[in-house]
């Protein structure tokens, strides 16, 4: 059975429709290949209904397209199907039985209720894992020892570096942008009151306190936690992880506590590097509007205190841990497939980011409540 | 070129950039043969495989398929010629995101005006072939490594090619999946008269299915036997070729 040529023939000359006995009688001729079957499929198949048989014996050629056509009939058909040519015949009882069986693997559409229910499901499932790790990593960090259960400190430089200082350019041009943008918003309503110079409390205090520390582990989301779940999550493909489960070395210590620590370490270094350049942003701005920089200075030194710039710092460090942590867990999640690393990394970017505004609100309302 | 001929190469020289693995190779492929390539880890045979199917240009010398060489056609003349074939890597290569259905019928999909309907009446019938008709609607990782390699075959059946390209259809099975797959093989050409050629160092897989063999070799830079298997097995008196058939030590 070879592939044929281009099908020249009309759609009259391969197939037509007769009144059979108790039905319809098809009569199929000419070579069905694939381009004959594209302009005669929907057109046989609607005209069986009912009784019908299947007159095959001007069919010259046939091939995997013109298999699949009458196989379709004979189903339809009932099995009577006449006159194949030997050499179709012989290849056409290879799909004998061909009556479809109903595929038990393919899912069946869940419901709008059970689709809520399932994500439902799957939030909780993701929370208590989220928990484990959570776990899972206070007890590599509490039993960091010597030979086997060594910390690889080498690793963590290496993620200090590649996190932080290649994430200067972008979390500096971000953070002096922000704080340009918001004094130059903030400074005609106030100027209007007289108390334009409050720009400086406001650029300087949102900075310090919310929008460095929010603005550097969102970048920090998007560059860092993003690769570790790739990078995490190609080694879990490629069954890294298994060969180093098999050589009896913790994935999690040797994988994710030197990612974390670096992360923990890196974020509060990367937040006073925004806060400065926002509050620089700022200053910018005022000194275009005329103001000196020793009263800017003053204003800031008496509106931020070292307890915001401490406010801020503290933040940094949980910031920094719940990103390098997402990262890392997501990577670890990663199911089979090439497309399961991109789904885990844009998995890791997505959660890091809702748990940096939530754990943040929590830390405005705690920070509230303490007075700090 | 005859007519029972359907690959023909001529004084082929193959290898990456100044690394030339293969030099001055010439073979021919029957219609409806089974033609296994062997040889030792790095001699070539995936080299010479990539040069087949046009993943990699000759360093010199030509590869016809059916007369048409891949290397210098383009548009039409290249589509045509790649439709007469069908490719199974050594890893399935099957799309990950894609069910076994959905990956034979991609290239239907892209080379035939054929409606939905029908795509999938085919793809069934060739998963059918392989024995995988209930497994449609799965994704490969939901599989096991035989039915992928399986998989793969109806993947490269999609289009009805002449000549199918194998890498190593064996590896990595066990020796019952092997049979089934060796079995699959001998069918689809004694059935649909399908030529093949694979590359491959399971012995008990060459003996069952090749009609003919090659071996290349890493120092002669080329063919250094041609027969069949079992010919080279009892009567070659290269010491390699002795080694490689009585699985001795160098």
């Amino acid at each position: 059975m070879r592939l044929g040529c281009a099908h020249m023939a009309g759609v009259e000359d391969l197939l037509k429709v007769e009144p059979g006995e108790g039905g319809v009688r098809l009569v199929l001729s000419g070579r069905l290949d694939a381009d004959a079957v594209a302009d005669i499929w929907n057109e046989a198949l609607g005209a069986a209904r009912g009784k019908v048989t299947v007159d095959a014996s001007a069919v010259e050629y046939c091939d995997g397209a013109g298999s699949a056509l009458l196989c379709e009939l004979r189903r339809r058909a009932g099995g009577k199907i006449t006159g194949l040519r030997p050499e179709i015949a012989r290849v056409f009882e290879l799909f004998e039985g061909d009556e479809e069986p109903e595929d038990k693997s393919r899912k069946p559409v869940d419901s709008p209720l059970e689709s809520i229910g399932r994500v439902g499901a799957e939030f909780f499932e993701d929370l208590r894992d989220q928990v484990a790790f959570l776990g899972e990593m206070v007890v590599v960090f509490a039993t960091f020892r010597g030979g086997a259960q060594r910390l690889r400190w080498n690793d963590v430089w290496i993620t200090f570096e590649r996190a932080g200082v290649q994430a200067l350019l972008v979390v500096g041009l971000i953070s002096f942008l922000t704080g340009l943008i918001m004094a130059f918003q903030a400074a005609p309503p106030l100027r209007q009151f007289g108390v334009d110079l409050f720009v400086v409390n406001l650029v300087g205090l949102a900075m310090v306190r919310e929008l460095g520390p929010i603005m550097t582990a969102i970048v920090l989301a998007g560059r860092s936690g993003s690769a570790f779940a790739a990078e995490i999550g190609t080694m879990k493909v490629n069954e890294e992880i298994n060969a180093l489960n098999t050589m009896g070395l913790d994935p999690a210590r040797f994988l994710v506590a030197p990612r974390v620590l670096a992360g923990i370490l890196v974020t509060p270094f990367l937040i006073v590097y925004a806060d400065l350049l926002g509050v620089a942003g700022g200053f910018l701005v005022m000194l275009m509007r005329g103001f000196p920089t020793a009263a800017l200075w003053q204003q800031l030194t008496s509106a931020i205190s070292v307890h915001d710039v401490m406010a801020g710092l503290i933040k940094g460090f949980v910031f920094g841990a719940l990103v390098a942590g997402m990262g890392c867990l997501r990577g670890l999640q990663t199911k089979e497939g090439a497309s399961a690393v991109g789904v885990s990394t844009t998995s890791s970017v997505v959660s890091s980011i809702f748990l940096i505004v939530v754990v943040d609100a929590i830390f405005a309302v705690v920070y509230y409540v303490i007075g700090f | 070129m005859g007519d029972d001929v359907m690959i023909q190469v001529q004084d082929l020289s193959a290898g990456y950039g100044d690394t030339v693995l293969l030099e001055h190779v010439s073979f021919e492929v029957k219609r409806g043969e089974i033609f296994v390539i062997l040889g030792g880890s790095g001699c070539g045979k995936s080299t010479l495989l990539k040069n087949l199917i046009g993943l990699l240009p000759p360093l010199a010398g030509k590869v016809l398929i059916e007369g048409g060489d891949l290397a210098t056609a383009s548009g039409d003349k290249r589509r045509k010629i790649l439709r007469r074939i069908g490719v199974g890597y050594q890893s399935g290569a099957l799309f990950g995101s894609m069910t076994l259905a959905e990956n034979i019928t991609l290239p239907i999909e892209e080379f035939t005006r054929l409606p939905p309907e029908a795509r999938e009446a085919i793809a069934w019938t060739k998963l059918k072939l392989v024995g995988l008709e209930n497994f449609t609607g799965h994704l490969p990782a939901e599989i096991s490594g035989g039915m992928q390699k399986r998989a793969a075959i109806a993947r490269a059946m999609a289009l009805d090619p002449q000549v199918l390209f194998l890498d190593e259809p064996s590896a990595g099975l066990d020796p019952v999946t092997s049979a089934e797959l060796d079995a699959l093989i001998l069918h689809l050409r004694d059935a649909l008269g399908v030529t093949f050629v694979i590359v491959s160092h399971e012995l008990a897989s060459i003996y069952a299915v090749a009609d003919r063999v090659i071996m290349l070799d890493k120092k002669a830079k080329g063919i250094i036997a041609e027969g069949r298997p079992q010919d080279l097995r009892d009567n070659s008196k290269d010491p390699f070729v002795h080694k490689f058939f009585h699985r001795e030590a160098a």
